[in-house]
């Protein structure tokens, strides 16, 4: 909580350095209280959650109060407010404008902030290609490698996925990494995310896609770095290596 | 008075041949009703066999996937345009306008008899999505290339909105006329009630609007069928064109529902506060048009992870945050309406309370959507499923299902019971939050939506099978609602001229139900007429 209210504080101040945000150089600068866009993810998430709590909180309180205070008392009670006069009406026109437009303002901007973290790459990230088909995901990794439904990448490097589509229209989405784009035929489109520590992640279709779209989803598995150089090595394909050798399955998984 | 059934009618008696061929605008509206409340018993039919697949992983009710697709294509396609837009701008359009501004009918009274029998045409159309071969399973929204390259008879897609489309536009052409030149005397631009403005904005925009979807999808059949290109990449076309051209009808759909909603709300709130409406003129003007001003610019929102180009992302997340302020505007007149009012908790008040709870959950739930980094990780999730069943299934349908307690006398000249009123809105606003609440939750944890299974993530069985219980919890709701209307039906008593004590014309100066041509004699009001003047502080 804490950190969210810094973070916000923080924010608010750049809010009059409008041209900061639209500037990615000072983007880059500007400091991050996050290390990878997923996490920046969670941050910007529940600052907004914060945000929509507080308005929501306030809007249900006041309209219980009002729906509890006149209930009708007697039979024949009618209403009694009178109407505005032209002040009060601009007013209540006014303030609430600006305050929306304050919260609109400030949410825009951070989201630009994060919409940049997702969308620059850096320069050195691991980059595979990915088309995506009915109904399953066909991955090519630079040294010659292909899978299908898995992406082994190692963890705590970024790692970057071009995107195309064989057929109609998928997404590669990665809900751990708070992560996806829409896969395209005869497009190229990418994302890019950055596993931190090993482990497996669920890479999961949702633009609708024909019959078995539900079934269109495979796993993501972030190794430890020098098991992912291993692997490479191991199922690099080699012309002049003997047969067997294509074979070696990595150690530790199957 | 005449004992004539639902509206009365020329002769005693039901006639058959009367009701088809009808003219009269508060008939046409009880045919939109009974096509809109019927597409609502098929399609949450669908909802409750769609929610039963997903109460457990792997196979639960068909081990097809394709049925479920059906059932979803169905459930949506029918839910807008068969429930929703013609519930809002057919049923309610047509039994309200003439009476509320002091007219005898339409202004066009055959071509609403045309409007309502193409939205007929249109309901069975779609209804033959359950009889024919191969029927279409490519969702309302029929994104290419899946709705060309699919067996499935997208055709029987193209024609229902075609239909649904040309019935719209007719409406359009006709309410917007009537109401701008049929006005009883004293029924002034600054006196108009509120649902009469939220439907004129609708009918702007779907003049405006409706006829790109009919575009897109006549172009799509096309591509189908004759071997045109427009969206087929390999020859130069582009998908992102139908995505484009679809939310550029479709966002603004949302607010073509949307607004009339809010205006029944706004009758029914003042009524049952007795009580003007807060800042009339801010809801009108900044409130009403402001949100047609903002509707055609956002609707790239849906297609922010789509290869939209950065620069329109950034700019569409602005636009579509601002919708926050004209919506705004309406929740704030809305709840001061209450301010100093004298509120009866009468079946269609309660339904409107429960709206502004319902409707603030919808609303705030949709600001995440507008922001393009919050959206990669939600689009195309449960999240947003959940997001738009708050607004539309859950609070619109507060609207159309309290509005219609808050017409029932005026329409059928019968009470309805209370008890079965509040016991069906108790249940209602109950299942709602036990649905779609979890709901919410399930889409943030990542799961996809459109799917007939899940078993990439077994760990949501458990508050999926909740999910599917608290739905038929609002199924439940739907019957009690049902029966309360038919036991109005039948032992309903008789319902005086206006026993609400409304200001407004519909109630004070007509029978329940209205004869023929509306009015006893014309119209004409005094200058200190208001239909929201309960206090005589005008
Ligand atoms: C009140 C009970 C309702 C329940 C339990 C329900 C349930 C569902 C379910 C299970 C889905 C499928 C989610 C998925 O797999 O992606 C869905 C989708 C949908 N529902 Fe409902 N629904 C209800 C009411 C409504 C209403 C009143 C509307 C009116 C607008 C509506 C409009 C839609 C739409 C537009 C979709 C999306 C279809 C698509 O993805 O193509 N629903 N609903
Ligand atoms: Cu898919
Ligand atoms: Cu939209």
């Amino acid at each position: 909580m804490s950190k969210i209210l810094k973070y916000r504080y923080g924010t608010a101040l750049r809010l009059f350095f409008l041209y900061t945000a639209l500037d990615s150089q000072a983007h880059a600068e500007m400091g991050k209280e996050y290390a990878t866009p997923h996490e920046g993810w969670d941050l910007l998430w529940w600052t907004l959650m914060l945000d929509i709590v507080i308005i929501g909180v306030i809007f249900a309180a006041i309209t219980l109060y009002l729906l509890v205070k006149y209930k009708r008392k007697g039979l024949n009670d009618v209403g009694t407010a009178k109407p505005l006069n032209a002040l009060a009406s601009f007013g209540w026109v006014f303030i609430p404008v600006f305050v929306f437009m304050a919260d609109d303002v400030f949410l825009g901007l951070e989201n630009m902030k994060h919409w940049l973290d997702f969308r620059r790459p850096p320069a050195d990230a691991l980059t595979v290609d990915m088309e995506a088909y009915m109904w399953g995901y066909e991955v090519k990794y630079p040294e010659g490698i292909t899978l299908q439904n898995e992406l082994r990448v190692p963890a705590g490097k970024p790692v970057r996925v071009n995107l195309t589509s064989r057929d109609v229209i998928h997404t590669l989405f990665i809900p751990d990494l708070r992560t996806k784009w829409d896969a395209l035929p005869g497009t190229g489109l990418f994302l890019w995310f950055h596993p931190q520590k090993a482990g497996d992640h669920v890479m999961t279709c949702t633009e609708y896609c024909g019959m078995l779209h539900s079934s269109m989803y495979g796993k993501i598995i972030a190794m430890p770095e020098g098991e992912f150089t291993k692997w490479v090595e191991a199922r690099k394909p080699r012309s002049q290596a003997p047969a067997e050798q294509t074979e070696l399955k990595p150690g530790g998984e199957s | 008075m005449r004992e004539t059934g639902l509206t009365a009618g020329t002769e005693a008696g039901f006639r058959l041949k009367e009701w088809i061929f009808t003219t009269d605008h508060k008939r046409i509206a009880v045919l939109y009703m009974i096509g809109s409340f019927a597409a609502f018993l098929l399609a949450g039919l669908m909802a409750m066999l769609m929610r039963t697949e997903l109460a457990s992983v792997g196979p639960t009710l068909t081990d097809n996937p394709t049925n479920y697709n059906v059932w979803l294509y169905f459930h949506g396609a029918a839910m807008i345009l068969g429930y929703q837009i013609p519930a809002v701008t057919g049923y309610f359009a047509n039994y309200y306008v003439p009476l509320m501004i002091g007219a005898k009918d339409v202004a066009f009274p055959r071509l609403n008899a045309m409007s309502v029998w193409l939205f007929w045409m249109g309901i069975v159309v779609a209804l033959l999505t359950f009889v024919i071969p191969d029927p279409p399973d490519i969702m309302w929204t029929g994104y290419p290339p899946y709705s060309i390259i699919t067996e499935g008879n997208t055709a029987f897609y193209t024609f229902a909105v075609l239909l649904i489309g040309f019935s719209s536009i007719a409406g359009g052409v006709n309410f917007l006329t009537t109401i701008i030149r049929m006005r009883a005397p004293g029924v002034t631009w600054g006196k108009l009630n509120m649902f009469i403005w939220c439907l004129m904005a609708a009918f702007v925009i779907q003049l405006i609007f409706v006829p790109i979807l009919g575009d897109a999808v006549i172009m799509l059949s096309m591509d189908k069928y004759l071997g045109t290109h427009f969206f087929d990449v390999a020859a130069g076309g582009s998908p992102l064109l139908y995505e484009n051209l679809f939310w550029f009808y479709s966002h603004p759909a949302v607010y073509v529902i949307l607004l009339p909603a809010m205006g029944v709300l706004f009758e029914i709130v003042a009524t049952f506060s007795k009580n003007r409406i807060f800042n009339y003129k801010g809801a009108v003007y900044g409130g009403v048009w402001g949100t047609v001003g903002l509707s055609g610019v956002v609707w790239v929102h849906h297609l922010y992870v789509s290869g939209t180009a950065e620069w329109l992302v950034l700019i569409v997340v602005f636009t579509t945050l601002l919708i926050s302020v004209p919506v705004g505007l309406l929740f704030i007149s809305m709840v001061g309406t209450l301010y100093k009012g004298a509120i009866d908790y009468k079946t269609p008040m309660l339904y409107a309370a429960g709206f502004l709870f319902l409707f603030l959950i919808g609303g705030l739930t949709g600001i995440p959507n507008a922001m393009s980094a919050i959206y990669i990780h939600i689009h195309g999730t449960q999240w947003i499923v959940a997001h738009f069943h708050y607004v539309m299934a859950v609070s619109v349908t507060s609207a159309i299902i309290g509005g219609t307690y808050y017409l029932w006398p005026k329409l059928t000249g019968k009470m309805y019971s209370e008890t079965l009123g509040k016991l069906g809105f108790s249940l209602f606003f109950l299942g709602v939050n036990l649905t779609f609440g979890p709901w919410l939750y399930l889409g943030y944890k990542g799961m996809p939506r459109r799917s007939y299974d899940y078993s990439q993530f077994p760990e949501f069985e458990p508050l999926q099978r909740f999910i599917t219980y608290g739905s038929y919890l609002i199924f439940a709701a739907a019957l009690v609602v049902l029966a309360s209307w038919i036991h109005s039906l039948a032992k309903g008593e008789r319902a005086s001229a206006n026993p609400w004590g409304s200001r407004s014309l519909e109630w004070t100066h007509t029978q329940s139900p209205p004869p023929p041509g509306n009015f006893e004699e014309p119209v004409n009001l005094p200058e200190d007429w208001d239909p929201y003047d309960y206090a005589g502080n005008r």
